[in-house]
């Protein structure tokens, strides 16, 4: 009889996750060292869909650059649009038409239903649950055939514009719009159902990858991130833009900074997105659509100038250098999924590794975002 | 309240300067008669002495804008810490015109009284050194490389200062002014 084999209890080995991983939803790798089952180390590797739009935006003029937007994050690319008009409109002072900024948050806020509940549903997906996700795209699939009546585009928006829009809103827009809110309601009924109370899935998320407040902050961490880990952080209520103080409606927060924390999170905003919406659509003023003075070729006072937005994946924000000419002398996106990811390889050590990819999916990532 | 007390933490840091509250500039007569300016290139902004400026938030979207030498950079940055301000980017803006590189920090905070805070370093452009923050903002790290990448701004004691968007052994720093592709 042999001997048993002993193996050294020191030993560690490299795990490398991607570039091209079903769990990683675009290119991304991360270096993980391996303790058994167990992360002690992580580097995530990022760029590999790099496309430098801030060179771009150099070398564009300002409406050029209306449809680099849109190419960010592609699941809810209105938020980031929103951010762009807004920072050059600030700087040039140009007045938007109220009915125009009614329009921008409803469709906004549509988007942002839609980027939630694709995050959600594929987060779901990566966790093992196959049937939700389909579930969700359907009502995905509702919001971007209205969105693609009215803006011409079913991800890569360019609606828009300096001074306003580029379409009007018509009556089926809103009717489709009035009879969706009802319908997303029960629809969030069935996935509370199907997936909150699941108990495999509540077993798996409920105390996985505590996040606490400081890392949160040291790292820049926005949207459900910190609004899972109990900072009540949200642009639209703490640097109030465009017309959202009209509206009544909470921010979702919650305070055990766990995975499943942040997945209720995205749950409890698609229902104020739908309350939004409501309002929105009951307030909707007359009136025209664009601004009668928007100029034609835009130059910006010299100056630097910064617009933050609440995007569906955080916290936007712009900040743009102005030398008078027709183009930005410097244009810098903050992408909120960025400042998210790079809190990963810090917070991902002592996980186990399917613990980690839970984790990972909870971040809500969306790579050509992070690479931009 | 947090404006009021972030702005006397930094005031600290300028014995001499006074903080100046910014102004709009009373409008031009072409502006009041609406009528178009005359096309022509106007004036890149001039670069500033080390100080404090209050801004219009209104208009610039920021509240407090402070121009600090690098060996005060880490003061400022530990300041805001202390203040509970979380960190939003970190960027580079390269004025050729003036030989210089700029790095722009920009600050915000969780708190419901808005205060945004930009903190920026004027560096020579043939010997762009800072030291790093990631010390302090973790969250630096990644900012760090990618300025460091696209600029060409060293951050000294930064832990892993290889190129992040770029490949990895890109040798040029494609948001200079001059860098041709």
């Amino acid at each position: 009889m042999s001997k048993p084999i002993q193996l050294p209890s020191d030993e560690t080995f490299v795990l490398n996750v991607g570039p091209q991983h079903p769990a990683t939803h675009g290119v991304l790798r991360i270096k993980m060292r391996m303790d058994g089952e167990y992360v002690s180390e992580a580097e995530t590797v990022i760029g590999y869909i790099h496309r430098m739009h801030e060179k771009m935006g150099e070398l564009k003029t300002y409406q050029q650059f209306l449809m680099n937007l849109s190419r960010l994050d592609y699941l809810g690319a209105l938020g980031y649009c929103h951010g762009h008009v807004l920072v050059v409109e600030k700087a040039g002072g140009i007045q938007v038409p109220e009915r125009a900024e009614y329009i921008r948050v409803i469709t906004v806020e549509l988007n942002r239903i839609a980027s939630h509940l694709f995050g959600v549903g594929s987060y779901i997906m990566d966790l093992g649950g196959f049937s939700p996700l389909m579930y969700m795209l359907q009502d995905r699939e509702y919001i971007l055939d209205m969105l693609e009546a009215v803006t011409g585009a079913r991800l890569t928006y360019c609606y828009y514009r300096f001074g306003g829009l580029y379409n009007d809103i018509d009556d089926t827009f809103i009717a489709r719009a009035r009879a969706f809110i009802p319908r997303c309601r029960e629809s969030l009924k069935k996935y509370h159902k199907l997936v909150t109370e699941n108990i495999i899935f509540r077993k798996r998320l409920e105390g996985n990858a505590y996040l606490s407040q400081e890392i949160c902050r040291k790292y820049g961490a926005t949207s459900a991130v910190a609004r899972g880990s109990g900072i009540n952080y949200d642009v639209r209520k703490n640097e109030p833009y465009s017309v959202y103080p009209e509206f009544d409606f909470d921010v979702p927060v919650f305070t055990e900074g766990d995975s499943m924390a942040r997945y209720k999170v995205k749950m409890a905003e698609i229902e104020q997105s739908l309350r939004i919406i409501e309002q929105g659509l009951d307030k909707l003023p007359g009136g025209p659509i664009m601004a009668e003075k928007a100029p034609k070729n835009i130059k910006l006072p010299v100056g630097d100038y910064y617009q933050a937005v609440e995007a569906a994946k955080g916290s936007f924000g712009i900040r743009l250098v102005s030398d008078g000419s027709k183009n930005p002398y410097r244009l810098k996106l903050r992408s909120p999924s960025y400042s998210n990811m790079s809190l990963f390889d810090e917070a991902c050590r002592g996980l186990m590794i399917m613990d980690a990819m839970a984790f990972f999916g909870s971040l809500d990532l969306v790579v050509p975002e992070i690479d931009r | 309240m947090i404006r009021t007390n972030i702005l006397n933490s930094l005031r600290a840091l300028f014995p001499e300067a006074d903080t100046v509250v910014e102004t709009p500039p009373p409008p031009t007569p072409e502006e009041e008669s609406g009528e178009k300016k005359k096309a022509g290139k106007a004036a890149k902004p001039a670069p500033r002495v080390n100080g404090m400026l209050e801004r219009d938030y209104t208009v610039h979207g920021y509240h407090i804008d402070a121009q600090v030498s690098p060996e005060q950079l880490l003061n400022a940055v530990t300041i805001l810490d202390q203040q509970q301000f979380f960190l939003e980017t970190i960027t580079g803006v390269d004025w050729i015109d003036d030989q210089q590189l700029e790095a722009v920090y920009d600050f915000s905070h969780y708190g419901f009284e808005p205060c945004r805070v930009v903190i920026r370093v004027r560096i020579p452009r043939d010997n762009p050194k800072l030291p790093t923050i990631s010390g302090i903002y973790q969250g630096a790290n990644w900012h760090e490389r990618e300025t460091f990448e696209f600029f060409g701004i060293v951050f000294e004691g930064h832990p892993h200062l290889v190129p992040l968007l770029l490949p990895e052994d890109a040798d040029y720093h494609p948001l200079l002014k001059d860098f041709k592709a």
